[in-house]
């Protein structure tokens, strides 16, 4: 393998400088027409486009990225990646993809980091408790690991958390999924880009779709800001601008553009070896593999398409995160950033054909794009090469929000930002 | 840090306030009359604009009213004084 | 002899308050004034750091907020703070420092190592190999994770206090340098309210060269004149030591404050400004050449900086690397403080000889077209060589100044979304168009000239454009690719803290990473502490280099808040303790608290689960209460029940839309229990409404939807129902309310009821009536959740304690039972009744709950269109059910499935518990359930289960009401 990744490929580069590594990905020119087009170049449509060659064997494929390759919300996460659904329709899907990220450094060739490190959800009231530990039971009812964990236990795998009865929302215990954990997040665009290109795949960036071109009621293409580019088949990977792209194409959907802000603080030597969220403070904390404190939280509150976060949010995630590790109080917050992500009116995803034929909808990830990615993918792939939704994703149909078979994880109502 | 400027209590900052949505998506007046299509356009779809939008904002921790806002969603600029929700028009 | 660098002079120390600090365990000395960074250099401790990948030695390159070496742990237990820079460290007596990111010592690092191996460590070496065989990655992690990161964390929770403070200006101004200080003095004279703030402890901003004049003064006494004027307007806020890191939406910006003070640490100012004027200097440019790192290697204006402030010399023999005629006056004035330059190396061939002229003057020997190819000396620089068209050699010295043009500090302009340009003349990124409100004033504008910055700063604080047009930037030379890429430019440093190379630079963009957001991401260019002020512009400059396109082709990443890293204990200011999410209480929790009650957070509610007595397991406590209320009389308080009062002529109809049944027969003195649902069809909120009066109603809510409900029925009325005629008031915070459950609470209740016929004949069940309770004014409502006979008894909130003592006496010979929620949640289970949040999940209809019955069909009502929808009436749907465990002395798990095997392993859930309880009525647990086709089960034989417990119930299931179906308790 010419082309390989490998530690003598490695050495083999180091006696000549690194002077002779190719390209991880061809820059080419748009052909005139593809059979399938993706639209958006971040994890899910190169993931995408990917599967489409391996899977099914359809190469013919170009991926427009208005930008650079993952520099949407691949670029922009908290990097968790977990199972813990309990939902019809969510526990699987999320199954599948963590399966596929513990095989995908060696099935990429690109070392995507996945860290297996495990992740504690913290319960603060027995309320919680019982809602975490029967979500955790459905997943062991689903097959997928999931365990119960006393504050000893905790004390343990986190010796800095704050267990002690007097704090605000004292620790009455967690739940972990061990085999959850975080990967590098631009390596996955990356790899899954390299990956697809090696296949035949067309990445072609800096390439914004400016509307989407039907015949009779049939998708036949797309114009670009680099001219028409006709294609039998489209599919939209834009989450954060489903409704742009969707607008394109006729369709009214049921997503708001919302903000999600995450920060880091400066690199110190590892002290946090899990990932660690709490419902009660409405944080997820790790710790990167350079040293990075990285920490998420909740949504802005409001439509935005501004990836630009307001300060209240960072105050209340700061605090939340200090409240469970109070050696963060006296680090120091390094950057800060927001995503723009499609929040559906259920909390779930979407990976569906739509009423427009030819034209497929993969979007709506919420906080949880991240961790589908493989997964996504996969199904969204089989989804467009079959014109049936894969098993696995059956559920995620664009429809649900005309029959009501809504997948709701919260419990919330038909309003984005509450879920 | 979005400044919102009640028409009671003038300019307040977002934290006092509640985010309830797009105010475009006003309940039909006989639901009943509505096919499903009808009513869940109502209920679940929304234009989502990357531009002005009209939205609904509580004022939780102020004068405990309902305000109608039109803001960018692309700047965050509030792009016309905000009205209670009562005195914004025909919804 | 201590502080062996320092010469005379030195405008910022005072020599008369020596004091004495660690490094390493080394004891040194300094002067009070001093930054860390100034004290090390005034001793000749240059060697402070080892780099993040390569564990390079490296040393102090900067004079503030910029450096990206020098970063150290400071102080000693909690109060150790890592990863701080030592040029903003000011010095204080008895200051512990300590190196970091090196074992066993900072001059013998067994991480240097790395640097060894660099030939196999290029930029992303990592995305290619550790993938296998198995887990690899989990195996070799640790390992990288242990060499990454900088400093250790704190040792402990942080003692120190932090704090907040809010402020309005009409003018922000970012900045305390020459324009900066204009800009506040002439908005000051407009009589605007202004904001200076200055993250250096001096205002002034960078150092000067000497020899400007602004307005007819020497620079210096320009700022200090300007600086007592402004101390002398009361509209003029300054703050030193503060610094903008972050501007927001509207006009808000966030400053950071430093105090040190014992007492608080560190302020945050979050400031709404009407205007906001930046003028926030430029950072001066690194130059690129193979060994740019070695300690010793000094940008010319720290070098300068730490001579004119501290005295503090960075060597005895400077050499000056520059592509700038700015240089040349540097050169002269470290020449003219007494530090002898070696040569002033510039690597342009052409160069204006009047901008050499001071250096000739001094005898200061000059190479044109001169390249560094390599600097000696691995801890500390002994020497240089060059080479040039006409020669080159080496050259001695103790430190080398780079001077490679200026880096106007744009990141707040970007912050507020202003748009950027890049000039050709500077070489740098510049404002562009700014938003409303905002203007870019001095340096950070390109305008470096002093006069011309005074004019600038002054325009802004106006308001206005300058008058005159500015200056353009002094002529520098573009980054040099020649110099930079030398040895393949494996030791050319473009970021000092993350060991990014040229050459990293190069393969890079060789790879395919060429866009600026894939550079950054591939090499970690600008991932530092720093966040690239330092390397990021020569790191995109070398990229499109690479690239054969111009700079601007390239952009720029996102400058992103904060401009430097912000402490979250300031972040958290007081929100930390009781303080974080504050709690609310009921008017009697002292009382709760003193007779033995725990409690139990309920959403914001702090409320008591039982009252414990001695000897007493929990489950003892709760049986006895509940028993008590079964078989005698309790009292609990239900205080947080949220109240509603509801008045105007079509209250009535207000109800009928927002409950599923029908409220326009409620009769005035009764009461009825009504669910209201969400848009989507799913249960919202229930409670009990009564009528009071012709067109008057109080509606109580669940606890935990007081608020929501408000809002709901707040918008409706403000859009889709604006014709109704009614008013509605949160009133949950206006009454106290105590309930009064089990056969005995009439007889209790007549004690204290002051001319209310509590009979079942005059009050029967879901009946109010408003009268005096134990000389009170009170609202007494017949209504029950336990499913006995119970009262619900509300009075003014200050009334609270009276009434809760006066129902205790009444009680008191009947053996009356103070209760808490737990025991309240056993008896409504054994009763029953569904709580929003458990049984109605937000997933759950009417008809899933058993409620279909309350759903009228001759009206509209919220959420009624999406009961019809094909989702909502398949059949399947989760049901709410009953469960008796099997045997008695069984426990229910918590968090269980409802299941068909008692086996463990996979297998589908039909549903799960929501609530469950060990019935003392009944002696064994039971539970509420959601199961799917519930109702169809009914005798079913089924498993609780929770796999994580490893544990299995068998259960029958049942109706969902174990006592008293037929309600004749209720209306005893």
């Amino acid at each position: 393998m010419a082309r390989g990744y490998s530690l003598a490929a490695l050495l083999r580069h180091a006696l000549s400088g690194h002077r002779d590594w190719p390209a991880a990905w061809r820059m080419p020119e748009p052909k005139a027409s593809y059979d399938v087009i993706i639209i958006g170049g971040g994890g899910h449509g190169l993931a995408t486009a990917y599967y489409l060659a391996k899977n099914h064997g359809i190469t013919n494929v170009a991926v427009l990225e208005k930008g650079w390759i993952g520099g949407g919300n691949t670029a922009r996460n908290t990097t968790i990646i977990r199972s813990n659904y309990q939902q019809d329709g969510n526990a699987r899907f999320y199954e599948h993809s963590v399966k596929l990220w513990e095989g995908l450094s060696r099935d990429l060739n690109f070392n995507v980091m996945f860290s297996q490190r495990g992740m504690i959800n913290l319960f603060h009231t027995t309320a919680e408790r019982d809602s975490w530990v029967r979500r955790y039971n459905s997943m062991r009812l689903n097959g997928i690991d999931a365990a119960v964990l006393g504050t000893a236990e905790i004390a343990a795998l986190v010796p800095d958390l704050d267990l002690s009865p007097h704090g605000r929302h004292p620790v009455l215990g967690g739940v972990i999924q061990r085999r959850a954990g975080v990967a590098r997040h631009d390596a996955v665009a990356w790899g899954f880009g390299r990956a697809a290109d090696q296949r035949g795949v067309d990445i072609i960036q800096n390439c914004a779709v400016t509307g989407i071109v039907r015949e009779g009621g049939r998708v036949v293409g797309v114009e670009t800001t680099r001219g028409r580019i006709l294609a039998r088949k489209v599919a939209s990977c834009v989450a954060g601008n489903s409704s742009r792209i969707g607008e394109m194409a006729g369709l009214r959907l049921p997503i708001e553009s919302h903000l999600l802000q995450a920060m880091v603080s400066e690199p110190v030597k590892p002290f946090l070896n899990v990932v660690l969220s709490s419902g009660a403070h409405r944080v997820y904390v790790s710790q990167t593999d350079k040293g990075e404190v990285l920490i998420g939280g909740r949504l802005d509150g409001y439509n935005s398409y501004s990836q630009r976060g307001s300060l209240p949010v960072i105050e209340e995630i700061a605090a939340g995160a200090a409240a469970l590790l109070p050696r963060l109080k006296r680090l120091r917050l390094m950057r800060s950033w927001a995503g723009l992500v499609d929040m559906t009116m259920d909390g779930s995803a979407i990976i569906s054909k739509t009423p427009v034929e030819g034209f497929y909808l993969n979007g709506g990830w919420c906080y949880g794009g991240f961790k589908a990615t493989p997964a996504s993918g996969w199904c969204f792939a089989h989804l467009i090469a079959n014109d049936a939704p894969h098993p696995l994703a059956e559920r995620h149909r664009l429809d649900r929000f005309t029959t009501g078979h809504t997948i709701n994880e919260r419990g919330a109502g038909p309003a984005p930002h509450l879920h | 840090m979005l400044s919102i400027r009640c028409p009671v209590c003038g300019p307040r900052d977002e934290d006092e306030f509640v985010f309830g949505g797009d105010a475009s998506a006003v309940r039909p007046a006989d639901p009943m009359a509505c096919d499903d299509q009808a009513w869940t356009a109502f209920l679940y779809r929304r234009d989502n604009p990357a531009g002005p939008h009209d939205e609904l904002w509580f004022h939780r921790f102020g004068c405990r009213r309902w305000l109608r806002v039109r803001r960018d969603t692309r700047s965050h600029a509030i792009v016309a004084p905000p009205l209670l929700a009562e005195d914004a028009g025909a919804p | 002899m201590t502080q062996p660098f320092r010469l005379p002079g030195g405008d910022r120390i005072d020599r008369s308050q020596p004091l004495a600090f660690t490094f390493d365990g080394r004891a040194y000395e300094g002067y009070a004034g001093d930054t860390l960074a100034s004290a090390l250099i005034a001793n000749g401790v240059h060697l402070v750091s080892r780099s993040f990948k390569y564990h390079r030695p490296r040393g102090i390159v900067g004079l503030g907020a910029e450096e990206s070496n020098a970063l150290l742990r400071i102080g000693t237990g909690d109060r150790a703070e890592p990863n701080m820079r030592a040029t903003t460290v000011a010095l204080t007596d008895g200051l512990v420092a300590q190196s970091q990111n090196r074992w066993p010592s900072l001059r013998f690092d067994l991480g240097q190592a790395a640097d060894l191996l660099s030939r196999l460590l290029p930029a992303g070496f990592y995305y290619k190999t550790f993938m296998g065989p198995g887990d690899a990655w989990m195996v070799y992690e640790p390992y990288i994770r242990r060499a990454a990161g900088l400093g250790r964390p704190p040792d402990g929770a942080d003692p120190d206090p932090y704090d907040k403070r809010h402020a309005h200006a009409d003018v922000l101004i970012a900045g305390g340098g020459l324009a900066g200080l204009a800009a506040a003095l002439a908005a000051g004279r407009r009589g605007e309210r202004v904001i200076l703030a200055d993250e250096d402890i001096t205002l002034g901003g960078a150092p000067f060269a000497g020899g400007e004049m602004v307005e007819g003064l020497p620079v210096a006494d320009w700022i200090a004149g300007t600086a007592a004027k402004l101390s002398a307007m009361g509209n003029v806020r300054v703050l030193t030591r503060t610094t903008v890191v972050g501007t927001y939406d509207h006009g808000f910006a966030v400053l950071v404050e430093s105090t040190e003070r014992a007492g608080l640490r560190c302020r945050l100012w979050k400031v709404r400004a009407r205007r906001l004027v930046l003028a926030t200097g430029a950072i001066e440019r690194p130059l690129v050449f193979p060994g740019n790192d070695r300690p010793g290697v000094m940008m010319a204006s720290a070098a300068l900086g730490y001579i004119t402030r501290y005295a503090a010399a960075p060597g005895r023999r400077l050499a000056i690397v520059t592509n700038n005629d700015g240089a040349y006056r540097t050169a002269a004035s470290l020449h003219d403080s007494g530090v002898a330059i070696a040569a002033v190396l510039d690597i342009r061939n052409d160069v204006d000889p009047a901008a050499q002229e001071a250096a000739r003057q001094r005898a200061i020997p000059i190479h044109g077209g001169a390249v560094i190819t390599r600097v000696d000396g691995r801890q500390r620089v002994t020497g240089l060589r060059w080479s040039a068209a006409g020669g080159g050699g080496r050259l001695a010295c103790d430190g080398l100044c780079m001077s490679g043009g200026w880096i106007p500090t744009i990141h707040l302009h970007s912050q507020t979304r202003g748009t950027l340009r890049y000039d050709e003349a500077a070489h740098a990124f510049l404002p562009d168009r700014p938003i409303e409100g905002v203007r870019s004033v001095g340096a950070c504008a390109g305008t470096f000239d002093a006069a011309d910055a005074v004019a600038h700063g002054t325009a802004a604080g106006n308001d206005a454009t300058p008058a005159a047009p500015l200056r353009r930037a002094a002529p520098a030379a573009p980054i040099s690719v020649e110099q930079a890429f030398q040895g393949g430019g494996r030791k050319s440093f473009v970021d000092f803290q993350n060991d990014v190379t040229a050459a990293d630079i190069r393969l890079a963009a060789r790879e395919g990473y060429r866009s600026v957001e894939h550079l950054k991401r591939y090499t970690t260019l600008g991932m530092g502490t720093d966040q690239g002020k330092l390397g990021g512009l020569n790191g995109l400059s070398l990229l499109a280099a690479e690239l054969g396109c111009a700079p601007s082709d390239v952009g720029t990443t996102t400058f992103r808040p904060p401009y430097t890293p912000v402490p979250f204990g300031a972040l958290i200011g007081r929100d930390h303790g009781e303080g974080l999410q504050p709690s609310r209480y009921t008017a009697l929790h002292d009382w709760h608290a003193a007779h033995g009650a725990v409690f139990n957070q309920a959403g914001s509610w702090v409320r008591p689960l039982f009252y414990r007595r001695d000897g007493e397991s929990d489950l003892d406590a709760v049986n006895r209460e509940v028993m008590a209320v079964r078989r005698n009389v309790g009292v609990i308080d239900v205080a947080t029940l949220g109240k509603l009062d509801i008045q105007g002529p079509d209250a009535a109809e207000l109800l009928d839309r927002l409950y599923t049944n029908s409220w326009k027969k409620l009769a005035v003195g009764r009461s009825r229990y009504g669910i209201m649902l969400r848009e989507d069809g799913m249960v919202f909120d229930d409670g009990v409404t009564a009528r009071l009066g012709e067109q008057h109603y109080l509606m109580s809510t669940t606890t935990g939807n007081a608020e929501a409900v408000v809002e709901h029925i707040e918008l409706l009325l403000r859009t889709a129902w604006r014709g109704l005629r009614v008013f509605v008031t949160p009133v949950t915070e206006q009454w106290f309310a105590a309930a009064l459950a089990g056969p005995n609470a009439r007889r209790v209740l007549a004690r204290v009821a002051d001319g209310i016929d509590v009979t079942d004949k005059a009050m029967p069940h879901m009946s109010v009536r408003c009268g005096r309770v134990a000389g009170l004014t009170a609202r007494v409502f017949r209504l029950s959740f336990s499913g006995e006979l119970s009262y619900e008894i509300n009075v003014p909130s200050a009334d609270g304690p009276a009434l809760w003592q006066r129902l205790l006496d009444a009680g008191r010979v009947d053996d009356l039972m103070v209760y808490g929620t737990e025991s309240m949640g056993v008896l409504r289970i054994e009763k029953g009744h569904v709580v929003v949040g458990r049984e109605a999940d937000g997933r759950a209809t009417p008809d899933d709950l058993g409620l279909a019955k309350l759903c009228a069909t001759t009206k509209d009502y919220v959420g009624r269109r999406s009961l019809s929808l094909p989702a909502l009436i398949e059949p399947g749907r989760k049901q709410l059910v009953g469960l008796v465990v099997e045997r008695a002395d069984d426990r229910l798990p918590v968090g269980a499935h409802v299941v068909a095997e008692g086996r463990a392993g996979p297998q589908e859930s039909l549903g799960f518990i929501t609530s469950q309880a060990y019935s003392p009525t009944l002696g064994r647990p039971i539970a509420l359930a959601l199961v799917k086709a519930g109702r169809d089960r009914m005798g079913q034989r089924l498993f609780a289960t929770s796999p994580t417990a490893s544990t299995s119930v068998a259960v029958m299931v049942s109706e969902p009401v174990f006592v008293d179906p037929e309600g004749k308790r209720l209306h005893a």
